[in-house]
């Protein structure tokens, strides 16, 4: 990627945008959040606060509460009690055009409309930014070209979707989401069923975006090796409840993915990056070893 | 460059090496007109712009046919009372006019809330014929005929009641903490197998006059249209229809899915409930002035879609082709057997069903 000289306000410079992120208040907050399905309670009384600026991955074992928890923060879901503020404010009290402009999602699943194309999907991302008399403008043009550009999609953009791989298509509803312009984005399971080279890509893309786009991203994954590598903050979740929040280096220690997992591993240094690195404990005996 | 009140809304919107200069485009792989805060995809109006003349070509050899043969300098002097003979003003003006421009009306008005339907259930099966909303408006209809005795404008609103109610009973058969597409059609079907039922009971409880009148609407007619039941319905029809184009945007964004949708800031159950509110109405209008004329609002999306080739839903190509569709059929039906004159839902029936054998065999195979 080359640099423009002519960049005004744009800052090249991650560090800064980072330190003065980090004394900003909590863009997206949870404050004694209930959150239940029917009568079913999946997470209660939780507190949370997401760094702003950083890349922030929620793991945790399977039902944990983590992704109803990304659907709350995201006004998915309606807490049976709490809030969930963004900026400060009570995400239930402002208009969801609002919110909109602010806080962008990915879901775990997304509808393609037949035969629509690559463009005309990620200019869907233009929502919030649109009314009636005003269906399309040069900001317009302006945000799905760099969001195209930005997830490296632009030669796919006549292109139709559902003829896409996975790990293209994937790319695309990034851009969708991007095309919205909101400086937090929220990754429901993002590389769930993409192979690993799919997945790979698609993490680089988002430390990308978080490092050079100044994107707050939350993300849900299931590989707490992927999550260490790259993640700034990781929220481990068990039972609805935090167990423990923090850089990896600071709390991934064998006693929490013990606690959280319920396995035995070593945790090593990853020889590439030099976050830590999960090693499970000696598998099973097979039964011809009895 | 814009920022927002965020405190991180700081953040660089555009990054370095992704500039985009003044001037570049985005290829949508299809021409588009950008003009005036609109992006318009071309193919779309200029399809919907030729079906539209194929329709009006058809309205005006309807002027011309009949028992009463007349030339085009006739018609259309007797389009503007100028004729020679009076009884040509009449037979244009009043017999045959408000019948053509009923068709094309009542027709683009069953192919925009056809549209709707099938976007929101994302299902071809699921337009109002199927889904039971037309029979129910007519349900409303009879129900009003017998009891207030027939006038066009109390007709309509027992039907767009009668629709209404039904939409109603089949959201509310359908929901299951949201409605889902697939269900909301098998609840339709049976409903409207029912309501059916209820409707031969009630014809065949009244007395002969109301009986007759009630069956003859009932197959979908515009036999006999004139311009005292024409002009409310066409002034309804196009209001609905411009209420419908009002929504399109979110009706656009529903098609992602509701989670997307609510993300991109779409108010989904209100939106929703609009567009079914607003869409049922359109129903029951053409139903009150027409009867329940089945298939064309299954047909016309789809039909629409496929010419324009169009992204996602277009309003403007349904509303165009339902309007083909019903002055066509209409046609046909009106001239296809000499004197005997068929009401035009006969013929949408028979042209319908075809399409609707071909439909589920395509759906079919998709699902395996």
């Amino acid at each position: 990627m080359s640099i423009t000289p002519d960049t005004t306000d744009a800052t090249p410079d991650t560090t800064d945008t980072t330190s003065t992120a980090a004394s900003a208040p909590a863009p997206l907050a949870a404050r004694n959040l209930d959150l239940a399905y029917d009568q079913r309670h999946v997470v209660a009384d939780l507190d949370v606060e997401i760094a702003p600026g950083k890349f922030t991955v929620i793991v945790g074992p399977n039902a944990c509460g983590k992704s109803t928890l990304l659907r709350a923060l995201a006004r998915l879901m309606t807490p049976t009690k709490g809030t969930v503020l963004l900026d400060g404010g009570n995400i239930a009290k402002l208009k969801t055009k609002q919110i909109a402009k602010r806080l962008g999602l990915l879901p775990q699943t997304s509808i393609a409309p037949d035969g629509i194309t690559v463009a005309e999907l990620v200019a869907r991302g233009r929502h919030p930014h649109q009314s009636f008399l005003k269906q399309w403008t040069e900001q317009d043009e302006v945000a799905v070209l760099t969001a195209l550009r930005a997830t490296n999609t632009e030669e796919l953009s006549s292109r139709q979707v559902d003829e896409l791989s996975g790990g293209q298509r994937q790319r695309v509803w990034v851009a969708m989401v991007l095309a919205q312009e909101t400086p937090l984005m929220l990754l429901d399971e993002p590389t769930t069923f993409l192979d690993l080279a799919f997945q790979i890509d698609l993490l680089d893309l988002f430390a990308q975006l978080n490092h050079e786009h100044g994107h707050t991203l939350v993300a849900v994954l299931h590989d707490l090796n992927q999550a260490c590598r790259y993640a700034d903050e990781i929220i481990a979740m068990k039972n609805g409840a935090i167990v423990a929040q923090g850089a990896p280096a600071e709390i991934i220690t064998t006693e929490l993915v013990h606690q959280v997992f319920g396995i035995e591993c070593t945790v090593i240094d990853d020889p590439v990056t030099g976050a830590p690195m999960i090693v499970p404990g000696k598998p099973k005996k097979t039964f011809a070893d009895r | 460059m814009k920022t927002s009140n965020s405190p991180i809304g700081d953040a660089p919107v555009l990054v370095p090496g992704h500039r985009v200069l003044p001037g570049e485009r985005i290829n949508f792989g299809r021409p588009m007109l950008r003009a005036f805060g609109f992006r318009i995809d071309l193919r779309v109006v200029v399809t919907a712009g030729i079906v539209t003349l194929l329709a009006l070509g058809c309205g005006f050899l309807g002027l011309l046919l009949g028992e009463f043969s007349l030339t085009p300098g006739e018609v259309f002097q007797g389009l503007f009372g100028q004729a020679d003979r009076r009884i040509v003003n009449t037979v244009v003006a009043e017999w045959r006019a408000p019948r053509i421009i009923a068709g094309i009306v009542l027709g683009a008005g069953l192919g925009i809330s056809g549209a709707v339907f099938q976007s929101l259930t994302r299902n071809p099966l699921g337009s109002p014929d199927i889904i039971g909303f037309s029979t129910g408006a007519y349900t409303g209809g009879i129900v009003t005929i017998i009891v207030f005795g027939s006038s066009f404008v109390s007709t309509a609103f027992g039907a767009i009641i009668g629709g209404l109610l039904t939409a109603i009973v089949v959201y509310l058969l359908t929901w299951k903490g949201g409605v889902q597409g697939f269900r909301l059609i098998i609840v339709g079907i049976a409903l409207t197998a029912m309501l059916n039922a209820f409707n031969t009971w009630l014809i065949m409880r009244a007395d002969l006059d109301l009986a007759m009148a009630a069956a003859t609407w009932g197959a979908g007619t515009l036999n006999g249209m004139g311009w005292s039941t024409l002009l409310p319905a066409a002034i309804g029809t196009v209001l609905l229809g411009l209420g419908c184009g009002l929504f399109s945007r979110g009706l656009g964004t529903l098609e992602l899915g509701d989670d997307t949708a609510k993300a991109l800031g779409v108010r989904n159950e209100p939106v929703r409930a609009g567009l079914i509110l607003v869409a049922v109405a359109l129903v029951a209008v053409v139903t009150a002035a027409a009867g329940p004329i089945a298939f064309v609002a299954l047909a016309a999306p789809q039909i629409g879609r496929r010419i324009a080739k169009s992204q996602g839903t277009s309003l403007l190509s349904a509303a165009a082709v339902g309007a083909l569709l019903l002055v066509a059929a209409d046609l046909i039906a009106q001239h296809a057997l000499g004197e005997t004159q068929l009401p035009v839902g006969v013929v949408t029936v028979c042209i319908g069903g075809i399409y609707l054998i071909w439909l589920l065999i395509q759906e079919a195979r998709k699902a395996q």
